[in-house]
């Protein structure tokens, strides 16, 4: 666990930068050299969902299904019955936000190891607004039975995702970003399905995060050393199924948890947090994320401000919070 | 599978419908009119069109058959045990708790189905996707896919979504069954959601479209045999068929698109449809 590598240039202003979304594009084109089964399926963003490298690759295992979200993962289901791996891409509001009884149905219900990889999701699109921001697939996803639900960190890790998702077997959610952010794994960095991960060691609380928002953790815990708070970072690429022992023997040691999230509170990864905990280990728990409410517009930078999702916002409230949150200690 | 002429297949057809009416009654739920309407239909499938082992089902050169609508899985359940994929005494478990028979299919449950249907308008789809699968990528050619839909679920925007996929994929492995019986559950299609012309909207999607009378044996599989030999488009046979059929009280009336008022009325919907028994003869069948 103590292993983990961290990109060394991690808090650098020059630090490299990079969508996830190009780490999946990536890995797909990786996934279709290591088994011929791997099919793409895509409604009419090939380039921004970043399939366009396996097209080229192989074209004949390539489908345009047009901006016909329903159709994307029924047509994936049917060519998965056929024997094939499909992933079907879209952004996030319109697969799964439009064609979730499909996907329910003819996919989870019916055990199909479609991939439904997400694009775009949370604030951070930025000037589309609100209708494009999706911030609910997390919590439409996981409540699916049989779903496996993934949100990479970076584009490093969302390319090992990729690859690894393409062999699992299962019905699978992939969350993607499309702004570029920081890349703090580096290609040694472990990552397994399932795993979750501890970025940095800490004693006086956990800050678990999925996504991009690790990232912004990384930056909190940076802030909060600074305030005598010693806070341990902890990296939930799964949301679905979740790292149990990980994230218990983390919250065990500090007594408290913070979760940090680009969608909504209710239902998203913080739900999944705190229903493990309030099931096994009842501790404070602080949830940041979309607060009940929908995005807008803007530059994805001020977007995360506006929202308070920024590390040194997220160490600022952290602060405050500490000090009047006591600390769970096992009887 | 040994071939059975135009009366055996008659006859199978009505052994299906007794079966479905002994299933609904032990179940106390369930679809009436649409399983009995096509139940000409998956006799000609099960015992003369597809191309299946039963005792296989997972046989990897298998035609592929696909139900959209999941509540006409009555007449799918029956004509499997007919075929002998399970033994026809487990019909009567449809609906009950622990059953391979759920109310609507699911693949997993029963060796032989292909997939999980109930929520209206996915299954052309899969079929779709299976069928280019085949022509496009696999490059199979003695492989067929055969889905079969109601026409209510026509209101559905999946069908049509599919309906353009496959006419630009030109699947001619794809061979789709309309059970155009104008019911469903709030009245006449024509009144609830008109689909007419619904020849002329397939055939601009870019389909070969066939009418037919869908309880002659004779024309569904002359129907089926066309759309096989139609390489370069996909094929829909829209078949006109009796909701209800061979229950005359039940017939036409959409009031049957569920279940009945009482068992009592799968009792005598059962001695209407023995009353048949070894007298079938299609209108104008040429046997």
């Amino acid at each position: 666990m103590s292993t983990y590598s961290l990109n060394p240039h991690l808090f650098d202003d020059d630090v490299e930068q990079e969508p996830n979304r190009a780490g999946f594009g990536r890995g797909l084109k990786a996934a279709g050299e290591a088994n011929e089964a791997v099919v793409a399926l895509c409604a009419d963003l090939t380039e921004s969902t970043q399939m366009h490298l396996f097209r080229d690759a192989f074209p004949k295992r390539f489908i345009e299904i047009g901006v016909a979200e329903q159709n994307l993962v029924t047509v994936a289901s049917g060519m998965a019955r056929a024997g094939k791996i499909p992933f079907t891409s879209s952004y996030a509001a319109f697969s799964p936000g439009r064609n979730w009884e499909q996907i329910r149905t003819t996919i989870t219900l019916n055990n199909q190891p479609v991939k439904i990889v997400g694009s775009h999701a949370g604030v951070s699109v930025g000037p589309d607004g609100a209708t494009h921001q999706m911030l609910e697939d997390i919590a439409l996803m996981r409540v699916l039975p049989r779903m496996v639900v993934v949100a990479p960190g970076d584009s490093v890790e969302a390319e090992k995702a990729t690859k690894l998702i393409a062999e699992n077997g299962q019905p699978t959610y992939i969350r993607l970003a499309r702004e570029k952010t920081a890349i703090f794994s580096t290609a040694e960095s472990p990552f397994e399905i399932g795993k979750a991960y501890i970025l940095r060691e800490g004693s006086d609380v956990s800050l678990m995060g999925t996504g991009t928002m690790t990232y912004q953790l990384l930056v909190a815990a940076e802030a909060l050393a600074k305030q005598g708070i010693n806070a341990e970072v902890v990296h939930v690429p799964t949301i679905k199924p979740l790292d149990e022992e990980t994230i218990l023997t983390s919250a065990k040691k500090t007594g408290r948890v913070v979760t940090a999230e680009e969608a909504q509170i209710a239902g998203g990864f913080g739900g999944a947090i705190t229903e493990l905990l309030s099931d096994k280990l009842p501790m404070p728990v602080k949830r940041f994320g979309m607060q009940d409410r929908f995005g807008e517009s803007g530059d994805p930078k001020e977007l995360l401000k506006h929202f308070g999702l920024t590390g040194v916002q997220i160490a600022e409230q952290i602060t405050v919070w500490a000090q009047t949150t006591p600390r769970y200690h096992q009887e | 599978m040994g071939q059975l002429t135009i009366p055996q297949l008659e006859q199978k057809a009505n052994d299906i419908r007794k079966d479905i009416m002994r299933m609904l009654e032990a179940a106390g739920s369930g679809h009436s009119a649409g399983p009995l309407g096509l139940s000409d239909i998956f006799a000609a499938l099960y015992f003369n069109i597809l191309n299946i082992r039963p005792e296989e089902p997972d046989w990897a050169d298998r035609d592929i058959i696909l139900l959209s609508n999941g509540h006409c899985v009555p007449v799918q359940y029956a004509s499997m045990a007919e075929a002998g994929f399970f033994d026809i005494d487990e019909l009567l478990t449809l609906r009950k708790l622990g059953t391979r028979l759920q109310g609507h299919p699911e693949r997993e449950r029963l060796p032989g189905l292909e997939n999980t249907s109930g929520p209206l308008g996915s299954g052309l789809s899969q079929a779709a996707g299976y069928a280019y699968t085949l022509q496009h990528i696999d490059d199979v050619s003695h492989r067929f896919v055969y889905v079969v839909m109601g026409d209510g679920e026509l209101n559905e925007g999946n069908i049509w979504e599919a309906a353009m996929f496959a006419g630009k994929n030109k699947l001619g492995k794809l061979i789709a069954f309309v059970d155009r019986n104008n019911i469903q559950i709030d009245g006449s299609t024509e009144d609830v959601m008109p689909l007419e012309d619904l020849k002329g909207k397939w055939e601009s999607f870019g389909w070969h479209v066939i009418e037919i009378d869908g309880h002659s044996m004779e024309s569904i599989i002359d129907a089926a045999s066309q759309g096989r030999a139609i390489s370069n488009r996909p094929t829909v046979i829209i078949a006109h068929t009796i909701p209800g059929k061979g229950v005359d009280f039940m017939e036409y009336d959409y009031h049957w698109h569920g279940y009945g008022k009482s068992p009592d009325d799968y009792k005598k919907a059962l001695e209407k449809l023995r009353t048949l028994d070894g007298k079938i003869s299609h209108e104008g069948a040429g046997v």
